[in-house]
């Protein structure tokens, strides 16, 4: 069955979504990161969707779902490398992703993460 | 029996500018340049040659038997050089009076040559010349027509580069950028601003957007949401916006319409806005005191 990878950095997960995101798959990575951050003590869980050109509403909803799990289990989320287009789109559709942190690029990402985990 | 006397008309009418070419250029040029507002040497060399390439087209589509119908397929190069003539005017300034002019001026040095071949018979003159006045009426006509649609064409391109011009984002420090607002905010330009913005914090970086709306003359609450609507398409891409130069109606304005700015960094200048900006980036400016 087709996953996306998880990667550990230390206690920051790191996920690089770089196929079309379809809503089956994203169950999946809701469930796998839920998971993993549980078993890897994860403080924070760092989301990737720079390769991504489209993005609806079920997968904006579930970003943020994933965001609201991570807080749950102590873990923060930043979602990284959002496309301009895919910025205007979520605006659009009324999707601010409230309560999830943003960042330009995985670099920033994780300073952001480092910092707020300080 | 009309369309016969009319391609008499028109054969006699192309066998007078043909013979009299230089005389009714003459003529010409003086009642152009008489009526001319803007009056130098290189107008008045230009209108002549535009006038001396005009004659022999007029020459030719008059003789080829199509008579008075500029609409007919003799006339396809005559139209082409006015429409040229007029779209040159028009890049040039003039007005389109004296566009119009070009080609009234015409008829009275006509009417003179007319006058005098057809003197015996004051009917056929009659008829002769309220033809020829008619053929150039829409002549005329035509030049302002076309004026006008390249006008309407310069207007058009003007729009588009003032949309483009007035929504400029600069970078005014590592990591800063502004977006100064001019003008009133529509869907459309909000658009555009929307794009331009995310395209520069994603081409230099950016962590800080400063928005100031100093020259944006009222705030409903539709400009309200387009606002928060490109501060939240910011904050996705990892920039926070710090909104500036609110003057005192606008803000009241803003309480008012009970718009929520609550979320949003807000400040009177944009002087205010970069200190801020830059100290969430980790940046300081200091006065050094001078010595005199």
């Amino acid at each position: 069955m087709e996953r996306i990878p998880i990667l550990r950095m230390g206690r920051l997960l790191l996920v690089t979504i770089q196929v079309d995101m379809h809503d089956r798959l994203a169950m999946t990575l809701q469930d796998d990161l839920s998971t993993r951050i549980v078993t890897d003590r994860a403080t924070g869980v760092l989301i990737d969707i720079s390769a991504l050109d489209i993005v609806d509403s079920f997968i904006g909803r579930m970003i943020s779902n994933t965001a609201a799990m991570a807080k749950i289990l102590d873990a923060r989320t930043v979602v990284v490398g959002m496309q301009p287009a895919v910025a205007i789109t979520l605006v659009e559709l009324g999707l601010t992703l409230e309560g999830v942190s943003t960042a330009l690029n995985v670099e920033r990402g994780i300073k952001l993460l480092e910092w707020g985990g300080a | 029996m009309n369309i016969k006397t009319d391609t008499g008309q028109a054969q006699q009418l192309a066998a007078i500018i043909n013979e009299h070419h230089t005389e009714l250029l003459d003529g010409w040029m003086a009642g152009l340049i008489a009526r001319l507002v803007r009056r130098d040497k290189i107008a008045e060399n230009e209108l002549r040659q535009q006038a001396a390439q005009l004659l022999p087209l007029l020459a030719g589509a008059l003789a080829s038997g199509d008579s008075f119908d500029i609409e007919g397929g003799a006339w396809d190069d005559t139209r082409q050089l006015i429409a040229e003539i007029s779209q040159t005017r028009v890049r040039q300034g003039y007005s389109p009076i004296d566009t119009a002019s070009f080609m009234f001026s015409l008829k009275e040095p006509l009417f003179a040559y007319l006058r005098k071949q057809i003197t015996a018979q004051p009917e056929q003159l009659g008829d002769a010349i309220v033809s020829t006045s008619k053929l150039f009426d829409e002549l005329g006509l035509l030049t302002i027509a076309i004026y006008q649609k390249a006008r309407e064409q310069v207007i058009l391109r003007q729009q588009q580069e003032l949309l483009e011009l007035s929504t400029p984002v600069v970078q005014l420090w590592q990591n800063v950028l502004a977006l100064p607002l001019i003008g009133t905010l529509d869907s459309a330009r909000t658009q555009v601003v929307m794009e331009s913005l995310l395209q520069k914090i994603v081409d230099t970086g950016a962590l800080i957007a400063i928005i100031d709306i100093t020259g944006v003359p009222t705030v409903d609450t539709l400009v309200a949401q387009h606002l928060l609507k490109t501060i939240a398409a910011a904050r996705l891409m990892g920039a926070d916006c710090i909104i500036s130069g609110i003057r005192p109606q606008i803000a009241q304005t803003i309480v008012h319409l009970g718009v929520n700015l609550e979320d949003v960094m807000t400040k009177a200048t944009l002087a205010d806005a970069f200190v801020v900006a830059l100290k969430r980036t980790g940046s300081s400016i200091t006065c050094q005191q001078q010595q005199h």
